[in-house]
């Protein structure tokens, strides 16, 4: 256990819910060569689908999972080493290792464990992790939750104060949104910044987050160290209105699943508890009347109307723009929509969840882009 | 806040919530307020088993201790509905509906339909239903078939806490009569449930699990006793599809098609006795709709035809058990 030479590929926790997960299949053979971020392999949770990345680069020595078959959390699935690493300390290694138990305390290291803020008489759910000197604050989009950053809030963590908040009407917040604006918005993530004692953070926002965090950036630049914008609202004209109308008018699975395909570059991602998830969430009272003020304030009929980008200088503030190429909710071209000043990642086999669908290369894309600011 | 909350609670939690929004939700029943061993008002034990414990604290003279007369106070919360209030009441077991069933089969049923849609009874008639609870014969039926055969009443039976909260305070917002069947022995089990109010529209039903050789169609307690055993089954490599019907009327037979259409094959499980159960009627359906997509015939998974023992060792033989369902599944796949 204690041979630092050997590396163990652990079944991941992503989210506090997570007790085991499947293994659906290995993606490298044993004895390749694995960089750090590489997809070893692919893990299915009832929530979704997702790959476990190289934390480490190594040679995998074995492959222990079986496909198809479930294991707990932090099982062992796999072993990577350097190859002057003999069999035998392999097997004596695979032979040792223990499922560590959930110790007390643990789940704040192992998932987002939730808090709540009283916001006046509103409640804003948060997760916070990690305990960097430089703060990160997660935004999602339109109808999301803090639970899309499932496989960036652990790896951000590593170097940096992560926060992500349920917006106004999402989540676990209050429903009643007061003001559907993405300045009405701002405000809202500003007095929580504000009640956290944030004075400065990297902001990263998905879609409307995104929308949101360039208003926050332009009201409060002082507050704002940089920003990542991924797929991000207000950079462009159009946005799909047969995604949102049909995300707000959906009634049921069926319904719901249709229009959530779109969120992907690879459908099969949205099963059956992702989007019960959804469902649930939508199903709450208050939610349908915010999701449709939102919808008809920022988005009627497909026109963004709010152009947070206009009067932005992203020169003042670093801004990395992040696009999944397969995007069906806002095309790639709107990432150019900043002009020459951000620099823009454009994913491919990525679409409008790229920071779920392709996870480690928009958490290495983000960890370098702190790094430099 | 995401927390897991028993069956019990999720119900006692939407009568609450619902108490507070709509001032004319009214709750009635037997002992609801008092119950066994309470020795008065200030702590209140809420019901035989303690469903409605702590609402007398919180909204005081909206629930009323009835007198033991199902058919007076079963009669007053259906006229007090079509009056304009939304009375729950709880009927403790189903077992005694037999002496208020003129109010419940020839008027709540039938006001909407006599007075030409102008008059609307929206009373939800909670009561506990199945057996397992070593309450004898009349304390343990499953007699939801009975009230699924009457036009006019809505028939719903939640598998889950999460289910029960949604489906309850759906019931108490609708404008129609629901019997609302509460599982004795589900009580206990938790499931993940929100704080916040939301609610579950009615037929539509839910699939508890995804297979492609058997689809099994059942509801209430025998969700459980037929995931356990397609757990079973698929140690073997049967997959099984199971669809919880969740509301009874309206019945969601549009999943229970789809679902055979890709299966070929049905399991129907009810724990209520077999003639003209839900399990009969779904069979009849899946006969009549689905006939070229059967790809062997249609099993039935019932209690048998005898009223529910008193003895344990046949109490526990009369309920479907995990061991019968997956044999019915497996003649059905080795058909």
């Amino acid at each position: 256990m204690s041979d630092e030479r050997i590396v163990a590929v652990v079944m991941p926790k992503w989210g506090l819910a997570m007790e085991e997960g499947q293994v659906n299949e290995w993606l490298v053979e044993e004895g390749s060569e694995i960089k750090v971020g590489d997809e070893i392999l692919e893990v299915e949770t009832d929530k979704i689908a997702g790959t476990v990345e190289a934390a480490d680069a190594g040679t995998l020595r074995r492959r222990l999972a079986e496909p198809g078959t479930v294991y707990p959390v932090k099982a062992l699935l796999g072993v990577l080493a350097d190859a002057s690493v003999s069999d035998t300390d392999i097997d004596a290694f695979v032979a040792d290792y223990v499922v560590p138990a959930a110790a007390e305390g643990e789940d704040e290291d192992a998932g987002p464990s939730y808090q709540f803020l009283e916001l006046g008489d509103q409640r804003l759910r948060y997760a916070q992790r990690g305990d960097g000197d430089q703060a990160v604050v997660l935004i999602h989009g339109f109808g999301g939750d803090l639970d899309n950053w499932l496989f960036n809030l652990d790896t951000l963590a590593e170097g940096y104060t992560v926060y992500a908040l349920d917006l106004p009407g999402h989540g676990q917040s209050s429903k009643r949104l007061d003001d559907p604006t993405l300045a009405g918005l701002a405000k809202t993530v500003n007095a929580f910044m504000e009640a956290l004692e944030i004075d400065r953070a990297h902001l990263v926002g998905h879609s409307m987050g995104g929308g949101l965090a360039l208003r926050l950036a332009q009201q409060h630049p002082e507050r704002v160290r940089s920003l990542g914008l991924i797929s991000c609202a207000g950079l462009g004209e159009t946005i799909d209105w047969d995604y949102i109308h049909g995300f707000v008018a959906a009634e049921n699975r069926r319904q719901l699943k249709n229009v959530m395909t779109k969120l992907f570059a690879d459908p099969s991602l949205v099963n059956r508890k992702l989007v019960d998830d959804v469902l649930r969430y939508k199903r709450l009272d208050g939610v349908s009347e915010t999701l449709t003020q939102l919808a008809d304030t920022l988005f009627a009929n497909g026109q963004q109307r709010e152009r947070p980008a206009e009067g932005f200088d992203p020169a003042k503030v670093p801004t990395l723009v992040i696009w999944g190429e397969q995007d069906q909710i806002l095309p790639v071209a709107q990432a150019e929509g900043l002009g020459q000043g951000a620099s823009v990642r454009v994913v491919p086999d990525a679409g409008h969840m790229v920071q779920m669908e392709a996870a480690s290369t928009v958490n290495s894309a983000l960890l370098a882009h702190f790094g430099e600011h | 806040m995401a927390r897991t909350l028993s069956m019990k609670d999720a119900i006692n939690e939407a009568l609450d919530q619902e108490m507070t929004r709509d001032p004319n939700v009214i709750v009635m029943g037997e002992d609801i307020v008092g119950g066994t061993g309470s020795p008065g008002e200030a702590d209140a034990w809420g019901g035989v088993l303690g469903v409605t414990k702590g609402l007398y604290a919180k909204h005081g003279d909206r629930l009323m201790d009835t007198p033991l007369s199902e058919s007076a106070y079963i009669g007053a919360a259906i006229g007090a509905a079509a009056c304009g209030m939304r009375p729950v009441a709880e009927l403790m077991f189903i077992d005694f509906m037999g002496v208020c069933l003129d109010e419940i089969f020839n008027q709540a049923a039938k006001f909407k339909y006599m007075f030409g849609g102008k008059a609307e009874t929206p009373v939800v008639i909670r009561a506990m239903v199945g057996a397992g609870f070593r309450a004898a014969a009349q304390h343990s039926q499953m007699l939801t078939p009975m009230f699924t055969h009457i036009p006019g009443l809505k028939v719903v039976c939640p598998s889950n806490a999460y289910d029960a909260k949604g489906l309850l305070i759906q019931s108490i917002r609708d404008n129609d009569p629901v019997i609302f069947c509460e599982h004795k022995n589900l009580y206990a089990s938790e499931t993940d449930v929100p704080d916040e109010s939301y609610t579950i529209p009615f037929g539509e039903a839910n699939v508890v699990r995804e297979g492609g050789h058997c689809t099994i169609v059942t509801y209430g307690a025998m969700v459980h006793k037929s995931m356990e055993a397609a757990k079973e089954l698929a140690k073997d490599g049967v997959e099984c599809e199971i669809i919880d019907l969740r509301t009874l009327s309206p019945i969601d037979m549009d999943t229970v098609l789809e679902s055979v259409e890709t299966t070929g094959r049905l399991v129907c499980v009810d724990e209520a006795n077999p003639r003209c159960s839900i399990a009969a009627d779904v069979s009849a359906s899946v006969g009549q709709e689905a006939f070229d997509a059967l790809k062997a015939p249609i099993q039935m998974v019932t209690a048998p035809h005898t009223p529910v023992p008193f003895s344990p060792a046949l109490e526990d033989l009369y309920i479907p058990s995990a061991e019968r369902i997956a044999s019915a599944v497996r003649k059905t796949v080795s058909h």
